[in-house]
């Protein structure tokens, strides 16, 4: 049997962990949570060519002929799928309400929702939780590790692309026996992904004096919070 | 009539000032956010990317409840207490038309977004509160935006923007730390004020 193909990509992203943690000088001045700095950097640029010249463009033109209500069934029907993972991990991190809750949302979604085209359930009240492996192991004290920006992936810590590979070795989107449909599935998520995140492109270009660093710490103020469920104790004030 | 004026006005003030008491850091929140949405829900321009009309509408609003001078010193760090008072201002005033700019800016890419407030609990002797909101949109996942608030004398004064976990703020502290440390304050005034006037001359 055929390797599937995210497990290739796993093992290829853990070489590329092991190279940067052996192979790359850092800056004096870098930031203890980003040693791989220089290598996060020449990735980062990677993908921001890639994205300039393919990726983008992709997501706009998809953005620009597709109507609202099927970008919004296509983001529900891949959420609902995403659903069955997140109950999964609401039970590992023992929120057995927000777990039963979630099997609700995919039992309802996948039915009177129309294979999950429609949110039937946030509807009915039962709030889409957002969960994956790496928060799971964050619940479970896994500290953060060193920072990571992958290619095509984009930046994750050493914790979540630990997560991530468990996310992708589960995900039944990636386990779609027929390939063309699998991996049309696959594009099509990711298309639908970078274009919700368009209207943010303006925000940060303006914004950011460093788009790098910007990004990174958005990244790790943003995962800590989700950790934390939306609730982390506050960091105190010190001017 | 020349005496009565100071009186009306006096009248005026009390009556702003008492309403100022009785607001709550969620009410207060929830009415700003209804003002501004309700205005935006209404108007084509700043849909369609007009960012000078949301800019007007934003200093019309917003800014009247928030704490410039508090956000950059946050944002500045520990380098703050170095700054002399005369650098304080400068560089608040040129921090804040950044922040109006990319706050503008995110409501020009309004769609059909709501708004929904998560109920909080606010204790009546706290000076220092979040109150937490969601944006919700069909499609995705809600997107947290909360605010940090402040007790300043009557009112409440916002000092932290936080979206999805992300302090608008903080998230300035390496970048402007390492501008202080290699070119001084001056250095960081100077960096702001090239990026608003490219920003206002449309180049960036």
């Amino acid at each position: 049997m055929k390797p599937h193909l995210s497990r290739q990509l796993s093992s290829w992203l853990c070489l590329g962990a092991i190279a940067a943690a052996s192979g790359c000088a850092t800056t004096a001045e870098s930031d203890p949570a980003d040693p791989f700095e220089d290598f996060n950097r020449a990735m980062f640029s990677v993908n921001e060519g890639l994205d300039k010249v393919a990726i983008k463009p992709i997501a706009q033109g998809y953005d620009a002929v597709t109507p609202l209500p099927v970008k919004v069934a296509v983001g529900n029907f891949f959420g609902n799928i995403w659903d069955s993972w997140t109950a999964i991990n609401n039970l590992l991190q023992g929120k057995g309400g927000d777990a039963l809750s979630d099997v609700g949302r995919v039992l309802i979604n996948s039915t009177i929702g129309i294979g999950g085209a429609f949110d039937v359930a946030s509807e009915m009240g039962l709030t889409k939780h957002s969960e994956e492996f790496g928060q799971t192991l964050g619940k479970w004290g896994v500290g953060d590790g060193p920072y990571f920006y992958w290619p095509v992936i984009g930046p994750r810590t050493t914790r979540d692309t630990f997560g991530w590979m468990v996310d992708t070795f589960y995900d039944p989107v990636w386990r779609v026996d027929n390939i063309p449909l699998r991996n049309s599935l696959v594009s099509l998520r990711y298309v639908d992904l970078r274009a919700s995140l368009l209207p943010t492109d303006k925000v940060v270009e303006e914004a950011a004096f460093d788009k790098y660093t910007y990004i990174r710490d958005a990244y790790l103020q943003h995962r800590r919070n989700e950790v934390f469920d939306g609730d982390p104790p506050r960091i105190p004030v010190n001017y | 009539m020349k005496r009565l004026l100071p009186l009306v006005l006096g009248l005026l003030l009390l009556s702003g000032s008492a309403a100022a008491v009785e607001r709550s850091p969620d009410a207060l929140i929830q009415q700003v956010t209804d003002d501004v949405l309700t205005i935006v829900r209404q108007d084509k321009d700043i849909q369609s990317g007009d960012t000078s009309k949301a800019i007007a509408l934003v200093n019309a609003k917003v800014l009247p409840y928030f704490d410039f001078q508090r956000m950059t010193a946050l944002a500045v760090g520990r380098n703050w207490s170095k700054a002399t008072p005369e650098q304080k201002k400068t560089l608040t005033e040129e921090f804040k038309k950044l922040l109006v700019r990319t706050y503008s800016n995110a409501l020009t890419s309004y769609k059909d977004q709501t708004v929904t407030y998560r109920p909080s609990k606010i204790d009546a002797a706290e000076t220092d509160v979040v109150v937490k909101t969601e944006i919700v949109q069909p499609g995705s996942k809600p997107v947290q935006l909360s605010y940090a608030l402040e007790k300043q004398g009557d009112g409440w004064k916002i000092y932290d923007v936080i979206v999805a976990g992300v302090s608008l703020v903080t998230n300035y502290r390496s970048s402007f730390s390492r501008e202080v440390r290699d070119n001084g304050i001056d250095g960081l005034s100077q960096m702001l004020s090239d990026r608003n006037k490219q920003l206002e001359a449309g180049k960036k």
